[in-house]
């Protein structure tokens, strides 16, 4: 077999079922509650949003392959298998309309984690052709290029010559025995150069010896987001490779959800082996700087703020007191907004979706869920850590006409820094 | 067969059956569960998956605020419903006594015409459930015939149960007959249908509770 | 006595007044649950009432019938109902013995052929013939021979009714009910170990009264056997509030609390003795502090335990259990072996990803 076939697809679903997903489908009530946690039901109402819904094709394969009831009833014609329609017509479902923001696994009263289970389904969804084109092309970008945006190191460069020149810094770029080795998302390279600057100004008044790599600065993996574990697997060992090259300590995921979700959490069962150096976020890394003293601020914001969880960082990453400390430092005023935290809702356009055109009119309606909970409170600023959610995020308030600017916190932490 | 040969074989053998077909049943669902296998964590743990599992199974019983007020109807239907039926099952002294003389332990009671009065509460809950699955959209797109059989073999013991004890319907080896049956059939389609949520929600729990608890979040 | 008398010439023979007579026809209307305007109606019917032959033939049985039906204490009225009927043939009462006995009961076969009634108490042995036999002959010929010329069959006591205790496993003498060998004369079952004394004389009295009566579906008179023991109980209020006596001299059983988890099987058995008692109304097993035997359905001793309660399980569940456990144990170690290996199976067929491969082949 070559080429994405159905019985690609079919088999690569048959190896992701596990036990934890035969204890979840074995779990489930259908009881509902699933949509009501999920920002693409709530805010389109169309019930096929609901996320074991979404999970019909996987259902079917472990009914059908692992139990008992399930084998019978196949052989004797009276279930019907998986076709590959089925999986072409839950495309857009399991790719436009799921984030992997993983709110549906906290609220499942019976403990079914469904993003686990998404994640999973995307494997076969990929390996038999259904994947969104958008993806495709990112996945392919991003393994022949190194960006699923397409940037390369020269384009690399010329953002941290603009850098260097506004801030006066030097930009250390593969220097060997650092603490530090500094990914970067595409989106922030092209869209939020300024964070190259803002991580430089903070480690040279910390005392922090950090470098990027010039053979593996991606942070984003497309393979994550397509869900072709293989694809995955090549980009982290790319990153670990260049990691072990330049004998680093640490590797930094800068402010980008499903890097972070790559690199720390998936990347070694990816590879297949534990790393010899600790990944952390650079949330991680300014609190411990904090905590250190050495993140040392002479003013703060003074307009009221509230601050975003971006979910692969939050809720399915486990950063969840860090960036509340450090807003805590940086701000006079700090709101938080209902549910925040780890029951936080997504911003919509992670994922892969962003990267699929075809699901830019269901973003963008989604967004609706985040402008609800702004609306409950007033403040002159949102805050976050991922480029990905503030780009989307600054889309959806231009859409529904709201004045209210999005920003990094590790920017903001930079430009309040003590001389 | 007389309405007492009915009763004697559904106090003797079909309970017997029953109890076979359940236990065994309920163990190869467990093991074919289990049996899958999961691939160990290479990444670096954060917190502790044994905590985070264990914490989970518990903490996921009660949801937070804002779910509460989303799923309102769902979550105390639910909970009038399981709540009802631990109270029937287990603090019904008649059926304590079952207990007893299969397991050898015992345990206090509730008054029985409390327990009569916390059957029809439940059978009200439970026709509220069925009303909210035929109208409500989410629930009338994942529906299927699993759902509507587990309703009615959870349903009728109650229904068979309260007419039992205020002896309405049928006489009196008719009455005891028709409820001790109806148990046996929701026993014998326990492991095989949804019901099988009993035991296997610990496990769901437990790995999504350790999934997250690896990563330092209490799920 | 002379044969052709009726019950009323024959009650004033004996100097029985009116008032009397009346009097219990009162009490068998009131027992009946029928109301005051029938008190006429079983006086004029009793009154005119020709003495019908009476055959009681005594099987597999203890006497105990016949001590119930001799213990009443009204002895004066029952015993003249008793000589209102023309007892012709019966083991423990009749003062003929041997050859006179049973010529006795073949006259009155013959001279009221189709006519009389035949009342049966004790089971009949199928197995051995000789099991039970009378002046040579079997129970299964003799009764097969007087049923062919009676009226009607009265069935008195659960051995005659259901089999009893000669049926109680393992039923070494093949004993049967009177209903399971005759199938073509109405049959009244008469049920209880023994039936209550009121309730076989009302029985008579009713189906002299008003020919046969409402039966229910095991051939019991609906009037007697109509509600069932828990229905009419003094002791149901604890059982509708769970208070239930654990041993015979608890507390509980000292307040007189319910005696379901002792046993009883009150809620599936249908007599009279929660109304109508024993000893003129005296009490009853369970005002006695005894759960009910069930004694008036049929196979009562093979019912379970008496002292198990109606809720637990007539098999050890405990060894089934286990047994489901280790079959449980092995069958899903196989399934769960086959299931690894379809998933092994599968990895080893996977083919390694590449970006060519995200496209369906056109």
């Amino acid at each position: 077999m070559s080429g994405a076939t159905f019985e690609r697809g079919y088999n690569t679903l048959k190896e992701q079922i596990d036990a934890p997903v035969a204890a979840f489908f074995s779990s489930c009530v259908h009881c509902g509650m699933c949509a009501e946690a999920c920002l693409f039901f709530t805010e389109t109402s169309d019930p096929r949003y609901t996320p074991i819904y979404k999970l019909e094709p996987l259902r079917k394969v472990w009914k059908q392959e692992y139990t008992f009831w399930g084998k019978l009833t196949k052989a004797l014609g009276i279930a019907k298998p998986l076709t590959d329609k089925d999986l072409a017509d839950w495309e857009t479902l399991v790719y436009d309309g799921c984030t992997l923001c993983g709110r549906c696994s906290m609220v499942c009263p019976v403990g079914n984690d469904l993003a686990y289970m998404i994640r999973k389904l995307r494997e076969g969804m990929a390996a038999s052709g259904n994947a969104p084109e958008g993806l495709i092309g990112a996945t392919k970008r991003a393994i022949t290029i190194g960006s699923p945006m397409g940037v390369k190191l020269p384009a690399l460069q010329a953002q941290i010559r603009g850098v260097e020149a506004e801030t006066g810094l030097k930009i250390p770029v593969d220097v060997e025995n650092v603490d530090y080795m500094l990914l970067l998302s595409s989106m922030e390279i092209m869209n939020f150069p300024e964070f190259i600057g803002a991580v430089g100004k903070i480690f040279e008044k910390a005392g922090v010896s950090w470098t990027i790599s010039s053979e593996a600065f991606e942070a984003t993996n497309s393979g994550i987001q397509i869900g072709v574990s293989d694809l995955a697997a090549e980009l982290v060992q790319r990153i670990v490779d260049a990691a072990e090259k330049l004998k680093v300590k640490n590797v930094i995921s800068p402010e980008c959800g499903h890097a972070y979700m790559a690199i720390r959490w998936d990347g070694p069962n990816l590879v297949g082996k534990a790393f010899s150096f600790n990944v952390v976020h650079i949330l991680e890394v300014l609190d411990e700087l904090r905590k250190a003293g050495k993140l040392k601020l002479k003013d703060k914001e003074s307009g009221s703020l509230t601050y975003h969880d971006p979910c692969q960082i939050a809720r399915r990453g486990g950063v969840l007191e860090q960036p509340r400390n450090l807003m805590r430092e940086m701000s006079e005023n700090f709101v938080e907004m209902p549910e925040a935290g780890q029951m936080n809702w997504c911003c919509g356009a992670g994922g892969g979706v962003s990267s699929n055109e075809r699901a830019d009119e269901l973003r963008i309606k989604v967004f609706n869920r985040k402008k609800s909970q702004l609306d409950s409170i007033k403040v002159d600023g949102m805050v976050s850590a991922c480029s990905n959610c503030r780009i989307h995020l600054e889309e959806g308030l231009e859409e529904y006409h709201m004045e209210l600017p999005v920003l990094s916190l590790t920017e903001t932490i930079a430009e309040h820094l003590a001389d | 067969m007389t309405e007492m040969d009915l009763l004697l074989w559904a106090r003797g053998p079909g309970l017997t059956i029953a109890t076979i077909i359940m236990v065994g049943g309920t163990l190869v669902r467990l093991l074919e569960i289990f049996l899958m296998g999961r691939k160990a964590n290479l990444a670096a743990a954060r917190g502790s998956a044994t905590a985070g599992g264990l914490g989970t199974m518990i903490r996921r019983s009660i949801p937070d605020a804002g779910t509460f007020k989303r799923s309102t109807f769902t979550i105390v239907a639910g909970y009038i419903f399981h709540i009802g039926l631990f109270i029937i099952i287990f603090l019904f002294i008649p059926h304590i006594l079952l207990f007893k003389s299969t397991l050898g332990v015992s345990w206090p009671g509730l008054p029985s015409n409390v327990v009569d009065a916390t059957t029809v509460i439940t059978i009200i809950a439970l026709v509220a459930v069925l009303v909210h699955r035929l109208l409500d959209p989410v629930l009338r797109l994942l529906s299927e015939f699993n759902d509507y059989l587990v309703w009615f073999l959870t349903i009728l013991p109650l229904i068979t149960g309260w007419m039992a004890f205020n002896r309405i319907g049928m006489t009196g080896p008719s009455l005891l007959a028709m409820h001790i049956l109806s148990v046996e059939l929701l026993m014998v389609l326990f492991p095989f249908t949804k019901l099988s949520h009993a035991f296997t929600i610990w496990i769901a729990r437990w790995y999504n509770g350790a999934i997250a608890g690896y990563k330092g979040v209490q799920s | 006595m002379k044969k052709d008398q009726t019950l009323g010439e024959s009650l004033r023979e004996q100097g029985v007044s009116r008032r009397s007579f009346l009097k219990f026809c009162a009490a068998t209307a009131s027992m009946m649950a029928l109301p005051p305007s029938m008190i006429p109606v079983i006086a004029a019917t009793l009154e005119k009432a020709r003495r019908p032959s009476v055959i009681w033939l005594s099987f597999q049985e203890c006497t105990g019938c016949t001590e119930s039906i001799t213990r009443s204490s009204s002895a004066t009225i029952e015993d003249l109902i008793f000589n209102a009927i023309s007892l012709d043939y019966h083991h423990t009462l009749q003062a003929a013995s041997g050859d006179a006995a049973e010529a006795a009961r073949e006259a009155a076969m013959e001279e009221n052929h189709g006519k009389y009634v035949l009342v049966v108490d004790g089971s009949i042995p199928t197995g051995n013939p000789g099991y039970s036999t009378i002046a040579g002959i079997s129970n299964i010929d003799m009764l097969k021979e007087t049923a062919a010329g009676a009226a009607a069959i009265v069935a008195v006591g659960s051995c005659a009714a259901f089999g009893g205790i000669p049926k109680a496993n393992p039923n070494p003498t093949g004993a049967v009910s009177v209903s399971d060998l005759i199938t073509d004369k109405p049959i009244i079952n008469v049920p209880g170990c023994p039936p209550i004394p009121a309730v076989i004389t009302g029985v008579l009295v009713q189906f002299l009264t008003f020919g046969l009566p409402e039966l229910d579906d095991l051939g019991r008179p609906a009037a007697f056997y109509g509600k069932s023991i828990h229905d009419r109980c003094y002791r149901r209020p604890f059982y509708d509030r769970g208070q239930f006596a654990e041993t015979f001299d608890d507390e509980g059983a000292k307040k007189g609390w319910c005696l379901f988890k002792l046993g009883c099987k009150g809620p599936t058995t249908y007599n009279a003795c929660a109304t109508t008692k024993w000893n003129d109304g005296t009490s009853f097993p369970i005002e006695a502090g005894h759960p009910c035997l069930g004694c008036s359905e049929p196979d009562f001793w093979d019912a379970g335990s008496f002292y198990k309660a109606l809720s637990t399980p007539t098999e050890s569940l405990g060894k089934a259990a286990t047994y489901a456990v280790g079959a449980g144990l092995l069958a899903g170690a196989a399934i769960g072996a086959v299931n690894r290996g379809r998933k092994q199976a599968a990895a080893k067929r996977h083919q390694k990803v590449t970006i060519d491969d995200l496209e369906k082949e056109s």
